[in-house]
Protein backbone atom coordinates (compact mmCIF):
# COMPACT_ATOMS: atom_id res chain seq x y z
CA UNK A 1 0.00 0.00 0.00
CA UNK A 2 1.59 3.33 -1.40
CA UNK A 3 1.54 6.15 1.27
CA UNK A 4 0.88 9.65 0.57
CA UNK A 5 4.16 10.91 1.43
CA UNK A 6 5.46 8.25 -0.76
CA UNK A 7 2.57 9.10 -3.20
CA UNK A 8 4.26 12.72 -3.07
CA UNK A 9 7.83 11.63 -3.26
CA UNK A 10 7.37 9.66 -6.54
CA UNK A 11 5.40 12.53 -8.28
CA UNK A 12 7.53 14.96 -7.14
CA UNK A 13 9.75 16.37 -10.05
CA UNK A 14 13.33 17.06 -9.42
CA UNK A 15 13.53 20.78 -8.15
CA UNK A 16 17.18 21.17 -9.38
CA UNK A 17 20.12 19.96 -11.28
CA UNK A 18 22.67 20.59 -8.57
CA UNK A 19 23.61 17.62 -6.66
CA UNK A 20 21.83 17.62 -3.30
CA UNK A 21 24.67 16.78 -1.50
CA UNK A 22 26.60 19.89 -2.20
CA UNK A 23 23.33 21.95 -1.52
CA UNK A 24 23.42 19.98 2.01
CA UNK A 25 27.08 20.89 2.71
CA UNK A 26 26.76 24.27 1.66
CA UNK A 27 23.65 24.73 3.82
CA UNK A 28 25.44 23.62 7.12
CA UNK A 29 28.82 25.66 6.27
CA UNK A 30 27.05 28.90 5.59
CA UNK A 31 23.23 29.26 6.67
CA UNK A 32 21.28 29.74 3.73
CA UNK A 33 23.62 28.83 1.46
CA UNK A 34 21.25 25.43 0.41
CA UNK A 35 18.50 28.30 -0.45
CA UNK A 36 20.59 29.92 -2.69
CA UNK A 37 22.26 27.64 -4.70
CA UNK A 38 18.53 26.56 -5.58
CA UNK A 39 18.01 29.97 -6.49
CA UNK A 40 15.13 30.66 -3.64
CA UNK A 41 16.99 34.04 -2.94
CA UNK A 42 14.14 35.67 -0.18
CA UNK A 43 14.10 32.65 1.93
CA UNK A 44 18.16 31.46 1.69
CA UNK A 45 18.33 35.74 2.98
CA UNK A 46 15.35 35.20 5.90
CA UNK A 47 17.29 31.84 7.24
CA UNK A 48 20.87 33.39 6.75
CA UNK A 49 19.83 36.85 8.70
CA UNK A 50 17.86 34.45 11.37
CA UNK A 51 20.59 32.18 12.06
CA UNK A 52 23.42 34.38 12.06
CA UNK A 53 21.47 36.58 14.05
CA UNK A 54 20.91 34.52 17.00
CA UNK A 55 24.39 32.90 16.95
CA UNK A 56 25.72 36.43 17.37
CA UNK A 57 22.94 37.01 19.89
CA UNK A 58 24.80 33.94 22.00
CA UNK A 59 28.07 35.10 21.50
CA UNK A 60 26.90 38.83 22.89
CA UNK A 61 25.33 37.49 25.94
CA UNK A 62 28.74 35.44 26.69
CA UNK A 63 26.87 32.29 25.87
CA UNK A 64 29.20 29.08 26.20
CA UNK A 65 30.68 27.44 23.09
CA UNK A 66 31.19 23.95 23.55
CA UNK A 67 34.33 21.71 22.39
CA UNK A 68 34.67 18.33 21.61
CA UNK A 69 33.94 16.19 25.09
CA UNK A 70 33.11 13.26 26.43
CA UNK A 71 32.70 14.14 30.07
CA UNK A 72 29.11 14.48 30.21
CA UNK A 73 26.13 13.25 27.97
CA UNK A 74 24.60 16.94 27.86
CA UNK A 75 27.66 18.48 27.24
CA UNK A 76 28.27 15.89 23.79
CA UNK A 77 24.76 16.76 23.11
CA UNK A 78 25.35 20.29 23.59
CA UNK A 79 28.81 20.06 21.14
CA UNK A 80 26.56 18.58 18.78
CA UNK A 81 24.16 21.26 18.29
CA UNK A 82 27.42 23.51 17.83
CA UNK A 83 28.43 21.93 15.49
CA UNK A 84 25.38 22.55 13.78
CA UNK A 85 26.73 25.95 12.75
CA UNK A 86 29.19 24.98 10.19
CA UNK A 87 31.39 28.04 9.49
CA UNK A 88 30.04 30.49 12.43
CA UNK A 89 31.34 27.20 14.60
CA UNK A 90 34.62 27.31 13.36
CA UNK A 91 35.28 30.62 13.22
CA UNK A 92 33.89 30.86 17.25
CA UNK A 93 36.69 28.54 17.82
CA UNK A 94 39.04 30.09 15.84
CA UNK A 95 38.77 33.34 17.19
CA UNK A 96 37.76 31.73 20.72
CA UNK A 97 34.55 33.60 20.86
CA UNK A 98 32.46 32.47 23.91
CA UNK A 99 32.89 31.71 27.57
CA UNK A 100 34.77 28.49 28.61
CA UNK A 101 31.77 28.27 31.18
CA UNK A 102 28.65 30.40 31.90
CA UNK A 103 29.88 33.40 34.31
CA UNK A 104 26.71 35.14 34.84
CA UNK A 105 22.59 34.12 34.28
CA UNK A 106 21.91 35.67 31.46
CA UNK A 107 24.52 34.15 29.83
CA UNK A 108 22.73 30.60 29.76
CA UNK A 109 20.38 32.18 27.61
CA UNK A 110 23.33 32.81 25.18
CA UNK A 111 24.28 29.32 25.16
CA UNK A 112 20.92 28.03 23.99
CA UNK A 113 20.76 30.84 21.64
CA UNK A 114 24.23 29.35 19.91
CA UNK A 115 22.54 25.66 19.95
CA UNK A 116 19.25 26.20 18.83
CA UNK A 117 21.34 28.59 16.13
CA UNK A 118 22.62 25.01 15.32
CA UNK A 119 20.17 22.78 15.34
CA UNK A 120 17.40 25.27 13.12
CA UNK A 121 21.10 25.78 10.91
CA UNK A 122 20.57 21.80 10.38
CA UNK A 123 16.41 21.91 9.77
CA UNK A 124 17.60 24.41 6.96
CA UNK A 125 20.07 22.32 5.07
CA UNK A 126 17.79 19.21 5.43
CA UNK A 127 15.22 21.75 3.92
CA UNK A 128 17.36 22.52 0.70
CA UNK A 129 18.32 19.21 0.31
CA UNK A 130 14.85 18.43 0.30
CA UNK A 131 14.21 21.14 -2.65
CA UNK A 132 16.90 19.45 -4.33
CA UNK A 133 15.91 16.01 -4.66
CA UNK A 134 12.29 16.77 -5.49
CA UNK A 135 11.36 15.76 -1.97
CA UNK A 136 9.19 18.85 -1.28
CA UNK A 137 7.43 20.86 -4.21
CA UNK A 138 8.63 24.10 -3.74
CA UNK B 1 25.69 42.68 26.33
CA UNK B 2 22.63 42.08 28.51
CA UNK B 3 18.88 41.78 27.66
CA UNK B 4 15.44 41.08 29.62
CA UNK B 5 13.97 37.65 29.78
CA UNK B 6 10.86 38.71 27.95
CA UNK B 7 13.59 40.38 25.09
CA UNK B 8 15.01 37.12 24.99
CA UNK B 9 11.96 35.14 24.86
CA UNK B 10 10.80 37.65 21.97
CA UNK B 11 13.97 37.21 20.27
CA UNK B 12 14.34 33.41 19.93
CA UNK B 13 10.48 33.24 19.08
CA UNK B 14 10.84 35.42 16.15
CA UNK B 15 14.07 33.45 14.57
CA UNK B 16 12.89 30.35 15.75
CA UNK B 17 9.38 30.72 14.16
CA UNK B 18 11.43 32.23 10.66
CA UNK B 19 13.25 29.03 10.11
CA UNK B 20 10.09 26.96 11.15
CA UNK B 21 7.86 28.55 8.56
CA UNK B 22 10.12 28.10 5.95
CA UNK B 23 11.15 24.99 6.58
CA UNK B 24 7.98 23.19 6.91
CA UNK B 25 5.70 24.60 4.89
CA UNK B 26 6.04 24.83 0.49
CA UNK B 27 3.84 27.74 -0.25
CA UNK B 28 4.97 31.60 1.01
CA UNK B 29 1.39 31.84 2.08
CA UNK B 30 1.05 29.45 4.47
CA UNK B 31 4.65 29.41 5.35
CA UNK B 32 3.93 33.13 7.52
CA UNK B 33 0.73 31.50 8.74
CA UNK B 34 2.65 28.78 9.83
CA UNK B 35 5.42 31.37 11.34
CA UNK B 36 3.28 33.59 12.72
CA UNK B 37 1.10 30.53 14.50
CA UNK B 38 4.32 29.48 16.15
CA UNK B 39 5.82 32.79 17.30
CA UNK B 40 2.26 33.01 18.75
CA UNK B 41 2.83 29.57 20.29
CA UNK B 42 6.17 30.32 21.83
CA UNK B 43 5.39 33.20 23.22
CA UNK B 44 1.86 32.51 24.21
CA UNK B 45 3.35 29.45 25.74
CA UNK B 46 6.03 31.36 27.70
CA UNK B 47 3.84 33.47 29.71
CA UNK B 48 1.19 30.68 29.93
CA UNK B 49 3.86 29.01 31.62
CA UNK B 50 4.74 32.06 33.58
CA UNK B 51 1.86 32.72 35.32
CA UNK B 52 1.66 28.59 36.30
CA UNK B 53 4.77 28.73 38.23
CA UNK B 54 4.19 32.40 39.67
CA UNK B 55 0.78 30.54 40.39
CA UNK B 56 2.60 27.31 41.71
CA UNK B 57 4.93 29.41 44.42
CA UNK B 58 2.60 31.62 45.96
Amino acid sequence: MTSNVQATARTAQKASTMPATLVLIAGWLIPGAGHFLLRKWIRGSLLFVSIVAMFILGIALKGKVYSPNTSELLDMLNFAGDLGNGLLYGLARLFDLGQGSVQIAVADYGTKFIVVAGLLNIISAVDAHSLATGRKAS
Amino acid sequence: MTISHFGAVLLFSLFTSVVFGITQRSEPRMMIRFGAFCFALFVGGTIAASWAMWLIKH
